[in-house]
């Protein structure tokens, strides 16, 4: 089997507000082997982005609190780092990001090759007697990567389109060959036509690198075209996760999924109707008991109420709900 | 249906868009000819800067035609004063992409819905206005006890539903929808298509539905036009586009929408190169040419007519000329 990169376990995020806290993140479990390629799916508000970035540790330094959990990437564990070797060691060296807008990621006053070699140049400097990367050279080679002629790279970002400033944002998150780029939401911002050029480009890029991917989306297809394993999160929690069969082929998920992939219009399949989820997801400041979901569950039973679901696995496919734990089957042949 | 007894509600011909701008000239909406028969939708698909959204809000007239027809019922809207346009305004809404900025942040959701009908003198009472708004708020699917709240404290889907009691309020017949689903979560999303939909089928209204996406016009329309610069390339009815799309350009933007089914993943995706070129002054001939794999000699120099190929389905494309 391959190595594993990343692996979370019972990651929980509040931010503080007023004097309930905000529940973004409740527990998940999460691991990613090197190279591969995981989809977090949710919609606003499930806590994808916190995850992300408190992978990244840059969560509101006041606000942002992780009461529990442990993120162990490369045998180390980040949440016990100091912030400088965070700063060293860890982001843009081995982890980036990628934001979902790349209109407001980019400093407006600086060259994308400056902006590009600031990255280089900062890992050279913490770089004690061993070997340096040539500045000017790897920003040519990330900028030819990303199919921007090299030329270009003393033009500010306003001379460039949305989806050649993705491709700059892109180039800066690869430009110190990290082992995993969390992209979030990189394509949403985008065309579709260049939506597709973009995802291209991603793809072939990871396979010629190796680079692991954490890819947040809100989009079942994009997730179905490049990823490798999903995730899908719901109120700060994973509520399913899978390879790309468990998700998309196999007959059992949890209602939240089937709710998700209802309320796609199908290309193929003539529907008159759409079969959206009713409702809205709970508010993290005052989350419900039981099961997050229930009140919104067209099978909700009487012990989804009060109680959590344990995850229910078949080999690699996880589904945390009651009616496939032998809790919820048994309660439901007794009613 | 016979089609030929009707008038049609909504009828564009050759309608033009120029922006002048420091002596040059953007073509934002470049000769575009449609029919919207009533109780049907017209869906407007294309990229950002295609022209989509200028042409919805020239055919309601808040933005001024350079040359062109639109009629409206037969009648002819272009020429008539704003005095007489009010009149027509009120059989004509529009619903605007972003819930969040088309909504005044310092009315309540019962101001924000009775507006129109102050303003058009409809309601006789504060009593029957109160009734009218709360019968609104029930047809879009708002609570009751939202009545006295502020856009902020609503989300995204329930902002939308007040912008749509809002076009309903004083009964029209035509609703431009642009992009009204685009700033929303899928859920919520398919939420607010099956209550325009609903609403269709009730109140016999006509839309142009303007979006991005492929498979939400799809769903909503019977009728679809695909825009590229300001330039109609293809407009067929909705299953015969996508069952069988004939300019390169609908092809390359049905081959960009992620499938969310993995049996598609072996089809490696096969993106279009190059990026929309620049509105302003373009050069005469196909506007895709630039980015298009079947380029020929005969695609720039001339424009090229839209030619109908089978019954309704028009394309404009070298290719499909005999």
């Amino acid at each position: 089997m391959s190595e594993k990169l990343l692996d979370i376990k019972n990651l929980k995020v509040q931010y503080k507000s007023g004097n309930v806290p905000v529940c973004a993140v409740n527990g998940i479990d999460l691991s990613l082997n090197k190279g591969e390629t995981l989809g977090l799916v949710g919609e606003t508000g499930a806590g994808k982005t916190t995850t992300a970035l408190a992978i990244l540790r840059l969560l509101p330094e006041r606000t942002g609190l992780i009461p529990e959990g442990s993120i162990t990437f490369d045998g180390q564990n980040l949440l016990e780092m100091s912030e400088e070797d965070m700063r060293t060691l860890i982001r843009g060296e081995k982890i980036s990001m990628i934001f979902q807008d790349p209109m407001t990621s980019l400093n407006p006053v600086m060259t994308v090759g400056e902006q590009i070699a600031e990255a280089i140049e900062y890992h050279n400097s913490t770089r004690e007697g061993e070997e340096k990367i040539p500045v000017d050279e790897r920003v040519n080679e990330v900028l030819e990567m990303v199919g921007i002629p090299a030329s270009r790279k003393d033009e500010y970002p306003h001379q460039f389109s949305g989806g050649m400033k993705q491709r700059v944002v892109i180039a800066m998150a690869l430009a110190c060959e990290p082992e995993l780029l969390i992209a979030d939401e990189p394509t949403t911002a985008l065309d579709v036509t260049i939506q597709a050029q973009v995802l291209a480009m991603m793809s072939e890029l990871r396979d010629k690198l190796g680079t692991a991917m954490i890819l947040i989306t809100h989009d079942l297809g994009i997730v179905a075209s490049i990823c490798d394993k999903v995730a899908i999160m719901y109120a700060g929690k994973i509520i399913e996760a899978g390879s790309l069969e468990d998700i998309y082929v196999s007959k059992e998920h949890h209602p939240y999924t089937v709710g998700l992939f209802g309320a796609i219009p199908n290309l193929k399949v003539e529907t008159r109707r759409l079969s959206p989820i009713e409702g809205l997801m709970p508010d993290p400041s005052e989350l419900p008991s039981g099961c997050y979901f229930h009140d919104r569950c067209p099978h909700c039973m009487e012990i989804c109420k009060h109680e959590y679901p344990d995850v229910y696995t078949d080999g690699t496919h996880s589904i945390a709900c009651h009616l496939f734990t032998k809790k919820g089957v048994q309660e439901d042949k007794d009613e | 249906m016979n089609k030929i007894e009707q008038t049609p509600l909504i009828e564009v011909r050759g309608l033009k868009k120029y922006f002048k701008k420091s002596g040059k000239t953007l073509h934002a909406v470049d000769d575009i000819n449609l029919s919207i028969m009533p109780g049907t939708t017209l869906g407007v698909v294309g990229e950002s800067g295609c022209g989509k959204s200028t042409l919805g809000r020239t055919i309601l007239r808040l933005i001024k035609p350079t040359e062109g027809q639109i009629l409206f019922e037969g009648e002819d809207i272009t020429k008539v004063s704003e005095a007489q346009m009010r009149k027509y305004r009120q059989s004509m809404q529009i619903i605007f992409q972003d819930p969040y900025s088309s909504l005044n942040p310092r009315k309540s959701v019962a101001e924000i819905i009775a507006t129109p009908l102050v303003v058009n003198h409809v309601c006789k009472n504060k009593a029957e206005l109160r009734k009218r708004v709360k019968e609104l708020m029930d047809t879009v699917g708002l609570a009751d006890r939202l009545y006295n709240s502020y856009p902020h404290e609503l989300d995204g889907g329930r902002r939308q539903r007040i912008c749509i009691a809002r076009a309903l309020a004083i009964n029209p017949k035509f609703i431009v929808c642009d992009e009204p689903v685009s700033a929303l979560d899928v859920s919520i999303q398919a939420q607010i298509l099956n209550l325009l939909m609903d609403l269709q089928d009730n109140m016999g209204l006509t839309y142009m539905f303007i979006t991005h996406d492929l498979s939400v016009v799809k769903h909503i329309s019977t009728e679809i036009m695909v825009m590229y610069m300001g330039n109609c390339v293809e407009k067929a009815p909705a299953k015969e586009l996508f069952e069988n799309p004939l300019h390169p350009y609908t092809k390359a933007l049905l081959s960009a929408i992620p499938i969310p089914d993995i049996s598609m993943r072996s089809k490696k995706i096969q993106p279009i190169r190059g990026e929309v070129a620049s509105p302003i002054d373009p050069a005469p001939g196909c506007r895709f040419a630039p980015r298009c794999d079947f380029c020929r000699q005969d695609c720039t120099g001339s424009s090229i007519p839209l030619v109908e190929v089978s019954e309704g389905h028009f394309v404009a494309c070298r290719l499909q000329e005999k």
